[in-house]
């Protein structure tokens, strides 16, 4: 569905590589060997079945896994395992697989949580709340206005995020990624457990971010007509190894990729 | 009557501004991280020992600042030796982690420190004041040492409430004590969250510390006012800094009260010994609350979908 935009994409510069990176949690390997790039602009979608280090993957590149061997070149510098803190000052955000939202707050502070790092006046200004602080409030809390818009949230941004269906509380924690204004934005199955109606509603969120924005996205999904889709480039992972990296049509028809999904040649 | 009944009532308000002091501590450490911080009674009793033993080779405000730098890098070595390992841990495991540092620190005070019992003078005025003499025969005593601390409490109580209300730091403390990863996936470092955290109850525990040593004298049973602190936080609700205060000022006049009005109605009609009221009332007060209204007079209430 994407065909216009792929070549250039195919062809454009990398934003983040991942090279011979191997990670293990005692004696049980996650990941083993994986090298994959992610093209500025792009939609990368990475798959597999249960188990098969998707989201250690997406781990390793925000952060919350040091991997043992291998390197991470994200923005043209090189290293042995990427800090939440510098990821996300890099410009890389995220949602997670099972909704991580600040339970506690409002959807809009949820969304405000993501402008943190964009806000930069001193404890002091923030204290009295005058001048220079309050015109960062309010241009913060504008842009936080123009997310919440765009992901069609307004009637519940005041509401509490725990009360919230399933489907809204991703559509928030979705928000709150954006408002981090992010270069590459990972996504941990940003469908997973949601009707039709609602994943058609996310799908299109995900290609305007993408067509608006021009943020680069990778992410997890299950559903493979979703995947089909979306992505520009597919790598496909099973029991920590990379098997298929591709244009979708490519891995579809990929031996090694159909015997994983259904248990062949084992 | 009345003039007694008044007096009590004050001389227990102004306890339970000492009451808040403490709970105060718990509270923040539980909006920054989740976690029951179960060393603040400790860490009361450490810094007061501090104090104590410093001011007795130095002048009073040099003692308080060296105080104030032992309790940041108390702060700065428990985010480092515990906190920093146990990030995304159950709530439960950092929980023993402070029980841990609770037993320690007690222990380890009293090595450097010393055991026995020390007097902190602070200088304070100790004539009692007396008050609406007019009004009342003898009028009504106020203890000045009591009077000076529930106003340094209250002007610690309204900075810290700003500090954490409007700013956003507050905004991130609270989204720190929600998920850790989802907050450092938005860049809020952490680390640095923690150690501020750390370092503010560091230094609460220090000011509850001078006030309650002043009072009682230092000594190792000063770390058990920690429990007197839980009764108030179940009243006020874990994560309020004004539940704090609300609920350290009702259970200190409410435990007074109940000594002195309680105590003889039951030595009457039920002929029991009627005494020791001031040890089991808060408590059985804190029991009614969590039956009743569990999240406290003021604290958040968080409804989850299952």
């Amino acid at each position: 569905m994407r065909a216009p935009s792929g070549p250039n994409i195919v062809a454009g510069e990398v934003l983040l590589a991942v090279e011979e990176v191997s990670l293990a949690f005692g004696g049980v390997k996650a990941i083993s060997g994986v090298s994959f790039d992610i093209r500025k602009g792009e939609i990368r979608a990475i798959i597999g079945p249960n188990g098969a280090g998707k989201t250690s993957l997406l781990n390793v590149i925000n952060g919350f896994y040091h991997p043992q061997q291998g390197r991470i070149i994200f923005k043209g510098r090189r290293r042995s395992a990427m800090r939440p803190y510098e990821a996300a000052l890099g410009g890389i955000a995220r949602t997670f697989q099972n909704v991580a939202l600040f339970k506690g707050m409002s959807a809009l502070d949820n969304i405000m949580a993501g402008r943190t790092l964009k806000m930069r006046r001193g404890f002091f200004w923030q204290l009295i709340r005058i001048g220079p602080a309050l015109a960062e409030e309010v241009e913060q809390r504008r842009r936080v206005e123009e997310i919440i818009d765009f992901l069609k949230i307004k009637h519940i941004r005041k509401i509490q995020v725990g009360k919230l269906p399933y489907g809204l509380q991703k559509r928030v924690e979705l928000g709150r990624a954006l408002a981090m204004e992010p270069d590459l934005l990972l996504l941990d199955e940003p469908m997973g457990g949601m009707n039709l109606e609602e994943k058609e509603d996310m799908c299109r969120f995900i290609l305007d971010v993408n067509a608006h924005y021009g943020t680069t996205i990778a992410l997890i999904e299950h559903d493979m007509g979703v995947v089909m889709d979306l992505s520009d480039r597919v790598l496909v992972l099973d029991h920590g190894v990379k098997i298929a990296d591709g244009k979708p049509a490519e891995v579809q028809a990929d031996r090694a990729v159909i015997d994983a999904y259904l248990g062949l040649a084992h | 009557m009345l003039g007694p009944v008044l007096e009590t009532l004050i001389g227990g308000l102004m306890t339970g501004v000492l009451y808040s002091l403490v709970a105060l501590g718990f509270v923040l450490i539980f909006k920054a991280s989740g976690v029951f911080n179960f060393a603040q009674g400790a860490m009361v009793l450490f810094a007061a020992l501090s104090f104590a033993r410093l001011s007795e080779f130095m002048p009073l405000v040099l003692a308080f600042a060296l105080s104030i730098l032992i309790m940041i890098a108390l702060a700065y070595v428990i985010e480092f030796l515990v906190l920093r390992r146990l990030v995304n841990q159950e709530g439960i495991i950092l929980f023993m982690a402070t029980l841990g540092i609770a037993y320690f620190l007690e222990g380890f005070g009293q090595s450097l420190w010393g055991s026995d019992i020390y007097k902190i003078g602070l200088g304070l005025p100790t004539n009692p004041i007396f008050i609406l003499e007019s009004v009342f025969p003898g009028g009504l005593l106020i203890d000045p040492v009591e009077l000076i601390a529930a106003s340094i409490c209250a002007v610690m109580v309204l900075v810290l409430a700003v500090f954490f209300q409007v700013t956003r730091v507050g905004r991130a403390l609270r989204a720190v004590a929600d998920d850790h990863q989802a907050a450092q996936s938005v860049g809020i470092p952490l680390n640095r969250i923690w150690l501020i955290v750390w370092a503010v109850a560091g230094l609460v525990a220090l000011v509850a510390g001078m006030m309650w040593g002043a009072k009682l004298g230092v000594q190792f049973s000063l770390s058990l006012i920690a429990l007197k602190a839980l009764p108030v936080l179940i009243l006020g609700g874990f994560t309020s800094i004004p539940g704090a205060i609300v609920g350290g000022l009702i259970i200190g006049a409410g435990e007074k009260l109940a000594e002195v009005l309680l105590g003889p109605v039951l030595i009457r009609t039920f002929d029991l010994a009627g005494g020791g009221i001031e040890n089991w009332f808060a408590y059985v007060l804190a029991l009614t609350f969590l039956l009743f209204r569990p999240q406290g007079l003021f604290g958040e209430r968080i409804i989850e979908r299952v």
